[in-house]
C-alpha cells in the first residue's frame, strides 16, 4: 500500500546527511565533553562547532545558544527561569490562548506558585491584537511569551511588532519558534527576540535535542541543576551525536530555506485548492497567507476527526486532528476554540502538514482519498442527512 | 490503540443506514461532545426484525454502534433491553478506557429506540423502567465504570 506522511509538524524523518554527520559521535568521538583527556576534548570541540553552526542560522552569537533536550524543555526553562530570576521586577506574564501546551501548562504551574498570567485572545485567523497586547502590559510584566508559528493552524504572528511593544513596556520577549525555525528566516537581533525555543526533530534532525537562545544580559535561573555543562546553565552530559545532527539539520534548513519554502507553499496551495474543490461543507482554518508554508488545517462538517484519521490511515495517509477524541480530553483543541470555531465544527478538524519529501502525486492521491473517506463518513452521519434533507 | 474487531467494525460497519417507516427511532449524544448515535428498529412479534444505525463520532463510536446492531438483531425486545454496554465492549474485544462511553451511548441509543416504539404502541417493558431518552449525557458519570 502507498504510504504518505503528512504530519511533518509532528515530527520529520532525519535526513541522510544528518545521520551521516551523527554516526562518528556514537562510536569514535564518544567522549564526555567535560573530560580533560583527548577523548573528551574532541567531543568538546565538536560541541562548540555545533553551537556556532546553530547560532549562525539565527544571527546569534555562539555563546547565546544553550542546548536542551528539546522544545518543551526550552519553553519550560524560558518561562520558569526568567520568572524566578526576576521576582524583584514583578510577577506578571503575558502569553496567548493558542500556545503549545509546553507554554500553557508551564504558565499554569507558575500560576500555582503565585505568578499572574494574562492569556491574550486571537482573531479568527489566529493572530493576536497588538493593541490588546499594549493594554495588557503592566509595570510588573516581566515576560511576554508568544509563539512564532502555531503548530495546529500554522498562523504566524507579527513578531517584530510584538517585540517592539514588549520592549517599550520594559519586559522580556520569548518566542516559541519550534514550528517557525527552518520555515522562515529568523534573525534574533533584527526581530528583537530575547529568548527563543527551537527544536531539532521538526527540521529533519534527531529527536531529543533543541536549544534555547538567551540574549546576553537576560537574567534567568537554571531549570536543570547539576554539573557545569552549558556554561553552568544546563546540567547533564551533552548529547553530542544529537547535537551534531541538530547542527547539520539546521545548516541544511538554512541553506535550502528558499527552495524548501517554495516547494511547500506550492504543494500546500495545491492541496487546499483540491480539497475545497472536491468536498463541500469544509472550512480552511488559519491565515490565508501569514502561515506555515506546509500547514493545511481544515474542518469537515458532520464528521469527527479521529474517524477521519483512522480512515485516512487505512489508505496509508498519516495526518493529525484537533478533535476531542484525538486529544485525549473531552474538548476539541484549545486553538480551534480560540479562533472561534464551535465545538461541533472543531471536532471535524484535520491537519495535514507537508514537508520536503512530499510530492505532487502524494497531494493528488490525498485529495482523492479525502473525498472518498469524507463521503463515506458523512453517509453514516445523522448530522449530514439533516442537511441533505433540508436541501 | 484499537483491537482488530474495532477496526473491522469501523472500516466495514454492519447495518448502516435508515429504516423507512421504522417502528422506533432513538437518538442520543450531542454534537458538542462529538458523538451522536441514532438507531432505527423494525419490530415484529415483539422481536427486533431489523435494525440500522447512523453515527457521528470517533472510530470506536462507529464500531460500537455497528457491533451493537449485530448483538441485537433478531432478539426479543425483553432480551434486547438486557444488552449492556459491557457486552458491547466485550464483543469488540475491549475499548480504551476513554472510549468506554461510546459503548454506553450504543446501549442508550437502543433503549431510546425501544422507548420510542413502546411509547407509540402503548407498551411497557420492565427493562425501560427509569429510562429517560432525553437525559443529558455526562461523560464524567460514564468514566466511573472504567476498570483500571
Amino acid at each position: 500500500m502507498r504510504k504518505i506522511y503528512l504530519d511533518y509538524s509532528a515530527t520529520t524523518p532525519v535526513k541522510e546527511e544528518v545521520v551521516q554527520e551523527m554516526l562518528p559521535y556514537f562510536t569514535e568521538t564518544f567522549g564526555n565533553a567535560s573530560s580533560i583527556h583527548s577523548f573528551g576534548q574532541d567531543a568538546k570541540r565538536a560541541l562548540e562547532n555545533a553551537r556556532s553552526r546553530v547560532a549562525a542560522t539565527v544571527g546569534a552569537a555562539s555563546d547565546t545558544i544553550y542546548f536542551t533536550a528539546g522544545g518543551s524543555e526550552s519553553d519550560n526553562w524560558a518561562l520558569k527561569g526568567v520568572m524566578h530570576a526576576n521576582k524583584a521586577k514583578g510577577n506578571h506574564i503575558i502569553t496567548t490562548k493558542i500556545e503549545h501546551h509546553a507554554i500553557l501548562h508551564t504558565c499554569e504551574a507558575l500560576e500555582k506558585e503565585g505568578f499572574e498570567v494574562t492569556y491574550l485572545d486571537v482573531d479568527a485567523y489566529g493572530q493576536i491584537d497588538l493593541e490588546a497586547l499594549k493594554a495588557a502590559m503592566r509595570p510588573t510584566t516581566v515576560l511576554v511569551s508568544i509563539m512564532y508559528i502555531n503548530n495546529e493552524i500554522g498562523t504566524m504572528q507579527k513578531i517584530e511588532e510584538i517585540s517592539k511593544i514588549v520592549h517599550e513596556g520594559g519586559a522580556i520577549f520569548h518566542t516559541d519558534a519550534v514550528q517557525a525555525y527552518g520555515n522562515v528566516k529568523i534573525d534574533v537581533g533584527t526581530f528583537g527576540i530575547d529568548l527563543m525555543s527551537i527544536s531539532s526533530h521538526k527540521i529533519y534532525g534527531p529527536k531529543g535535542v533543541g536549544a534555547l537562545y538567551i540574549k546576553k544580559g537576560i537574567r534567568i535561573h537554571n531549570l536543570i541543576e547539576g554539573g557545569a555543562q552549558e556554561r553552568k546553565r544546563r546540567a547533564g552530559t551533552e548529547n553530542i551525536a544529537g547535537i551534531m545532527g541538530f547542527a547539520k539539520a539546521a545548516e541544511i534548513a538554512d541553506q535550502n530555506l528558499e527552495a524548501h519554502v517554495s516547494h511547500l507553499i506550492a504543494l500546500r496551495e495545491r492541496l487546499v485548492k483540491g480539497i475545497l474543490a472536491s468536498v463541500d461543507y469544509v472550512k480552511y482554518n488559519g491565515h490565508p497567507t501569514e502561515r506555515h508554508p506546509g500547514n493545511v488545517n481544515v474542518c469537515f462538517e458532520f464528521i469527527e476527526g479521529e474517524a477521519l484519521l483512522l480512515s485516512l490511515n487505512a489508505k496509508g495517509i498519516g495526518g493529525s486532528s484537533g478533535s476531542a477524541c484525538t486529544s485525549g480530553s473531552l474538548d476539541p483543541s484549545h486553538v480551534l476554540l480560540a479562533i472561534g470555531l464551535p465545538h461541533e465544527i472543531a471536532h471535524g478538524s484535520l491537519r495535514l502538514t507537508i514537508g520536503d519529501f512530499t510530492s505532487e502525486e502524494d497531494v493528488d492521491y490525498t485529495i482523492e482519498a479525502l473525498k472518498e473517506v469524507v463521503q463515506k463518513l458523512r453517509m453514516m452521519s445523522p448530522l449530514y442527512d439533516r442537511v441533505q434533507g433540508g436541501k | 490503540m484499537y483491537t482488530e474487531k474495532v477496526m473491522d467494525h469501523f472500516m466495514n460497519p454492519r447495518n448502516v443506514g435508515e429504516i423507512e417507516n421504522a417502528d422506533g427511532v432513538g437518538e442520543v449524544g450531542n454534537v458538542k461532545c462529538g458523538d451522536i448515535m441514532r438507531i432505527y428498529i423494525k419490530v415484529e412479534n415483539d422481536h427486533i426484525k431489523d435494525i440500522k444505525f447512523k453515527t457521528f463520532g470517533c472510530g470506536s463510536a462507529i464500531a460500537a454502534s455497528s457491533i451493537a446492531t449485530e448483538l441485537i438483531m433478531g432478539l426479543s425486545i425483553e432480551d434486547a433491553l438486557k444488552v449492556t454496554n459491557k457486552q458491547v465492549v466485550d464483543a469488540l474485544g475491549g475499548l480504551p478506557p476513554v472510549k468506554v462511553h461510546c459503548s454506553v451511548l450504543a446501549e442508550q441509543a437502543l433503549k431510546a429506540a425501544i422507548y420510542d416504539y413502546a411509547h407509540k404502541n402503548g407498551k411497557t417493558y420492565a427493562g425501560l423502567e427509569g429510562f429517560d431518552p432525553h437525559e443529558e449525557h455526562d461523560h464524567d458519570h460514564e468514566v466511573v465504570d472504567i476498570e483500571f
